[in-house]
């Protein structure tokens, strides 16, 4: 119980600090923000009062202290209110942030599951492996791991959407099919076939780390005495491997998945941008390109609060599968 | 198992210590290949780097009257693009660009993993408490949307300014692994003994603790540079990254604008991938090399799997051959 309260205090005064930093972020860049965006925006047309106001709003009433715009800050956001959009108006950044959502974590955390079995099934017979052939493959997946995922996606683009046109090369959906998202079978194999590309791309250029980790946690773990004695008692070598090794070696790599589903939401940014995919990083760079800073603002809120919980609940779990982590705090 | 208990070391016997050698020349052997590769495609990169801007034979920035998405052939090595650039050019150019801002970044990055990890986790207390907070939020805010955010409000980025912007953003990671490592070695008797003889703390910290820590901080450096020139690309990519330098992440935010998938034009968006993900190879190999000598488990344990593996198979070998004698002689009793 000490552990959890401990972390939960921790992960409070994180929380305060990300949300304090989210606000003090535009306020702290080189000049006045608003009015730089008000410059640029009235140089693209005239500005709308509604933006005037959404601008007025995000950085607060000048005349007022820094105070007390950090108050209507916290006043807003406990109303689950992050501004209007200026880039789409009139749509409020929480109805923006909710309808890409879906897109970014289910194709990413798919991927990302996916990713993680396949690196950790790997792993586990490279470091079961350890001492032959494979040993020098396996520091070929430094490669897989260098690559800018984002050009990963270019390339598959080129080579299975262009050179060969079996995969669609933009979007979450087929666009000229349905005109908006709908809960029908056909609907699904669309988001499906649309995905797969994408899904690809994070595969590659993730399951390296997966693969490599495992397999230096698992070479270590199989010189354990514990797994010798194992092997002494003549065990089935498959029960050796996943019981006694694979087990013990996933625990470092069971941490790594918690805080990659966190990322979910942000760590392909650039590729939904290659992709057009709709989730929250085209909406995050689509607000960057319009100057949105209410946007910008609500979307880098929610990224970090994800990462935030998805860290804390890994926290609770390994608490929970490896009681030595409960010992040492 | 017979195997286990005979392959305690016996010294005496000297088939086994010739195995012992050849298994350590192996390993040299083994390591040095990692590095050696790393290095030689590290060095071939920089190289690049410092001599290609000299013999391109075109200006990256000028078009002049080049044809326009040519293929590559003897005169534009690496093609040109839809504007009539010389690819090479812009990949010689940019390679400078790019592994600046990586070494920069870099380098930014890790000084600050070690005023933040190091401190908090040799000085202890309370310091400890505040600098790991710091270094929890800093880990929890994610760093490319960070990055994008702060690039997108600065007009007029220079490579210097793009590079400590990623530098800032991406110390956190180091400075966990770097806090717990000082936090064990501040308990080691030496230490302890430097401590009492009264030497002050950035002595001890400089001259005890970081030379042991010098693998790991290699190692989180190398990581640094290859996270900083990855998020360089990202950051170009989308158009934030320095403002008026060619660098890799350029050349692709170019070819996407000017349409290189749709017109097949592969010569102009392969070639910065593929230099970005060479220069994180290599460094990721030599990272490897030192793992291996900083965690000797690494190193010994497929060597271990590997002698136990050769001791089965000259057991199995001897059986055979046993077995293949115990018939022989039986044919050649029979036979008398």
């Amino acid at each position: 119980m000490r552990y959890i309260a401990r972390r939960l205090v921790i992960y409070a005064i994180t929380l305060w600090a990300a949300i304090s930093l989210n606000f003090l972020l535009p306020r702290l860049l080189p000049g006045n923000p608003a009015d730089i965006m008000i410059a640029k925006l009235s140089r693209r047309g005239d500005v709308s009062d509604a933006q005037l106001e959404s601008i007025r709003r995000l950085f607060g009433n000048p005349d007022a202290s820094l105070w007390q715009q950090y108050l209507d800050y916290w006043g807003q956001l406990f109303q689950g209110d992050l501004g209007t959009s200026v880039q789409f108006y009139p749509s409020s950044v929480s109805s923006l942030i909710g309808s890409a959502l879906p897109w970014s974590i289910g194709l990413v955390g798919v991927a990302t599951v996916l990713s993680f079995i396949i690196g950790i099934s790997l792993g586990m017979f490279a470091g079961w492996k350890r001492g032959t052939w494979v040993d020098h493959i396996v520091p070929s997946t430094t490669l897989l791991q260098s690559l800018p995922y984002f050009w990963v996606a270019m390339v598959l683009i080129y080579f299975f959407a262009r050179e060969n046109e079996w995969f669609p090369r933009t979007d979450g959906y087929d666009i000229w099919t349905f005109n908006n998202t709908e809960w029908s079978w056909a609907f699904a194999g669309s988001v499906i076939y649309h995905g797969i590309l994408p899904a690809i791309t994070i595969i590659i250029s993730s399951v390296g780390g997966w693969l490599l980790g495992m397999r230096n946690m698992m070479v270590s773990t199989m010189g354990e005495d514990y797994v010798v004695t194992a092997e002494a008692k003549g065990l089935k070598k498959g029960r050796i491997m996943r019981t006694y090794g694979a087990r013990n070696a996933m625990l470092p790599s069971i941490a790594g998945i918690g805080v990659s589903l966190g990322f979910v939401v942000s760590g392909f940014v650039v590729m939904e941008q290659v992709f057009s995919y709709p989730g929250i990083g085209k909406l995050m760079i689509e607000g960057v390109e319009g100057n949105d800073y209410a946007l910008m603002q609500g979307v880098f809120l929610v990224i970090t609060l994800t990462v935030l919980a998805a860290m804390f609940i890994t926290d609770l779990v390994y608490g929970l599968i490896d009681p030595r982590a409960r010992q040492n705090a | 198992m017979p195997d286990l208990l005979t392959h305690a070391p016996d010294p005496v016997d000297p088939g086994e210590a010739a195995d012992a050698r050849e298994d350590e020349r192996h390993i040299k052997r083994h390591v040095n290949g990692k590095f050696l590769i790393g290095a030689a495609v590290l060095t071939f990169m920089i190289l690049f780097a410092i001599f290609g801007p000299m013999i391109a034979q075109f200006d990256p920035r000028i078009s002049g009257d080049n044809p326009v998405l040519a293929p590559p052939d003897s005169t534009y090595w690496m093609g040109t693009t839809s504007l009539g650039h010389d690819v090479f050019s812009q990949m010689a150019t940019g390679a400078r660009t790019s592994l600046l801002i990586g070494v920069i970044a870099g380098l930014i990055a890790v000084t600050l993993s070690i005023l933040f990890g190091v401190v908090a986790g040799y000085v202890g207390g309370v310091t400890d408490e505040v600098l790991t907070l710091i270094i929890g939020v800093m880990l929890v805010i994610p760093g490319l949307p960070l990055t994008i955010v702060i690039s997108s409000a600065v007009p007029g980025r220079s490579g210097l300014l793009v590079a400590v912007i990623l530098g800032i953003t991406g110390w956190a990671g180091a400075a966990v692994v770097l806090r717990s490592q000082a936090q064990s070695l501040r308990n080691r008797d030496y230490v302890a003994a430097s401590r009492i003889a009264g030497e002050n703390p950035f002595r001890v910290i400089g001259v005890e603790v970081l030379p042991n820590l010098l693998p790991l901080l290699t190692g989180q450096f190398l990581f640094g540079v290859i996270f900083a020139i990855l998020g360089e690309a990202g950051l170009s990519y989308l158009g934030l990254g320095p403002t008026g330098s060619i660098s890799w992440g350029t050349i692709l935010n170019d070819a996407n604008s000017g349409y290189a998938l749709q017109s097949g034009a592969w010569w102009w968006f392969l070639p910065p991938g593929i230099a970005v993900a060479l220069v994180g190879m290599s460094l990721a190999l030599i990272n490897f090399a030192v793992d291996e000598v900083i965690n000797p488990k690494l190193r010994s344990a497929p060597l271990e799997a590997r002698r136990l593996r050769k001791a089965k198979a000259e057991k199995k070998a001897i059986a055979k051959a046993d077995k293949q004698a115990a018939k022989d002689e039986k044919k050649a009793e029979a036979q008398a």
